[in-house]
């Protein structure tokens, strides 16, 4: 879905947002609920620029309008692969934005994130992956990488990780995967402005990924891991 | 040019050499060690070699008589790649911080991040490990990151070392999000040269780091130096406030005003005033700390 149409399908009574380079920012309302939009169009390739202006987003939501919930937007391909972004440190940059949503979250600003487009690695990591409540549209392609790519790194067979990714969610890219393992708390199918609603209405409860992926049966073990850590005497 | 013999490099040693000898002698307490063989039942299904730590230490233990929680990735086993038990292990960790409050929990990273074999769970896990951290960090838990390991520390890690309160690294550490592999693989050798180690280490070392402020210290190849900084260290915090985010971002953006157009690490550093910026690779810790005082930019 383009970013237009997903804005115009969220906010039937309007929205300001406007689109800067790879960046998305703005104002969308919904009923007397005021949001603040933020993310990125056209599976965006994140790199130190792009990094800066979504974080100067965030900061300049909790300056200009303390509470207000923050609406995530992610169609990212991930970091950009370049030299000069390593040079330039882009974790560092990334790391930024994660702590600048941090922040914003402990001040009383809700961050909800749809996928609507690419959610791959980095990108997805540091943005949409901090929200309390992630979503995605059912086409949304979240990965971090490709089964045959896996293949070629890994060396194992093609086949084998395609039959594998049957059974198990941890391989293959896709909402359906991501979902099962926790990562993806909800997929809004449809009425988008009715889910962004009742996503709203409720408290701001961490929705914790790691309970979710136990109970979907995506990931069995991190909850008990992290238990036994936990407890250990 | 002198060169130190390292007492005891932190390079070459493993995950557990390394805890032993940073924190005060016979106090390493591990949890969840190797006998409650916790191993990846992901890499079982592709019959692939398992680690029953899965390749991540994790305990308690004393430095200089406080009480500190620890957490080490292995990354002689599968590079330190972060799974879903061995991510689950250092936000078990973390968690644990927060209601037990110890003077401070040392991270010591080492990774290329995602483990691919397991690449869904991985992300999730460090987007957890992520999570939990900047959690401790609000608390007011210090949180020092360490890197001087064989395989740096890239992928989410990378991310989640530049949300530690501190971080100590050496020369050989390197530290990135994309690793010259990576990027080569994807981009073309004209785009990085993986092979070329002075220009991997130039682009992603201990004095970059340094230099730009991502690292608060740069020390030798000795764990022995990394203990001493991180008892330095146990009072530095970076607290979760709307100033100082204000104040790490107008330096992120004085990074890509002053620096942006630089094609090679040797440029920024001659922007940065120092003198024979070719040289710098060259000098020891404390002749390379004397020729960057004055120049560093800040940061954490």
């Amino acid at each position: 879905m383009s970013w237009e149409a997903l804005l115009a399908a969220l906010f039937p009574a309007g929205h300001a947002v406007r689109r800067t380079g790879d960046v998305l920012a703005g104002r969308g309302v919904l009923d007397d609920i005021e949001l603040a939009v933020i993310g990125t169009a056209d599976h965006a390739y994140i790199g130190v620029e792009t990094a800066l202006a979504l974080a100067a987003e965030v900061l300049a939501a909790m300056r200009d309008h303390p509470g207000r919930p923050i609406l995530l937007l992610v169609d990212t391909l991930g970091q950009r692969l370049s030299r000069r972004d390593e040079l330039l440190g882009i974790n560092a940059y990334l790391a930024h934005l994660a702590q600048s949503l941090e922040l914003a979250r402990r001040r009383g600003h809700r961050l909800i994130a749809l996928v609507y487009g690419e959610a791959v690695s980095g990108g997805f990591l540091a943005g949409g992956m901090m929200a309390d409540l992630v979503a995605a549209l059912p086409g949304g392609a979240v990965r971090v990488m490709g089964l045959a790519a896996m293949a070629r790194i890994t060396r194992i067979p093609l086949e084998r990780l395609e039959e594998l990714s049957r059974a198990s969610p941890a391989f293959a890219p896709g909402v359906d995967n991501f979902y099962r393992l926790g990562g993806i708390a909800e997929i809004w199918s449809d009425d988008l402005p009715a889910r962004l609603r009742a996503a709203l209405a409720r408290p701001a409860v961490d929705t914790s990924s790691r309970a979710l992926g136990r109970e979907r049966g995506g990931r069995r073990l991190a909850a008990e891991v992290a238990r036994r850590v936990r407890e250990h005497r | 040019m002198t060169r130190r013999p390292a007492r005891h490099s932190y390079y070459e040693a493993n995950a557990r050499q390394r805890l032993r000898a940073l924190l005060d002698p016979g106090s390493l307490r591990e949890f969840l060690g190797p006998e409650a063989r916790a191993t990846s039942p992901h890499l079982e299904s592709l019959d692939l070699p398992v680690a029953f730590d899965d390749g991540v230490v994790v305990g308690s233990g004393g430095l200089g008589g406080h009480a500190v929680l620890v957490a080490a990735q292995e990354g002689g086993f599968l590079g330190g790649a972060v799974g879903e038990v061995h991510g689950a292990k250092i936000t078990g960790l973390l968690e644990r911080a927060l209601a037990e409050r110890p003077r401070a929990v040392l991270l010591l990273l080492e990774s290329g991040g995602v483990r691919l074999h397991e690449a869904n769970a991985g992300l999730i896990a460090i987007a957890e490990i992520l999570r939990a951290l900047l959690a401790l960090r609000a608390a007011g838990v210090a949180s020092v990151g360490l890197i001087g390991g064989v395989y740096g520390c890239f992928g989410g890690m990378g991310i989640v070392a530049c949300c530690c309160d501190a971080l100590i690294m050496s020369e050989p550490g390197r530290l990135g999000l994309s690793g010259p592999e990576v990027i080569e693989t994807e981009m073309g050798v004209e785009e990085f040269d993986a092979r070329d180690r002075a220009l991997v280490w130039r682009t992603l070392g201990g004095k970059h780091r340094y230099l730009l402020g991502e690292a608060t210290r740069l020390v030798a190849d000795d764990v022995a130096a990394f203990r001493g900084a991180a008892l330095e260290l146990l009072e530095h915090r970076r607290p979760l406030a709307l100033e100082t985010l204000a104040a790490e971002h107008a330096r992120l953006e004085e990074r890509l005003e002053r620096y942006g157009d630089c094609r090679d690490a040797g440029e920024i550093w001659a922007r940065l005033g120092i003198a024979q910026p070719q040289r710098l690779p060259l000098l020891d810790e404390d002749e390379f700390l004397a020729a960057a005082a004055g120049a560093r930019r800040g940061g954490t």
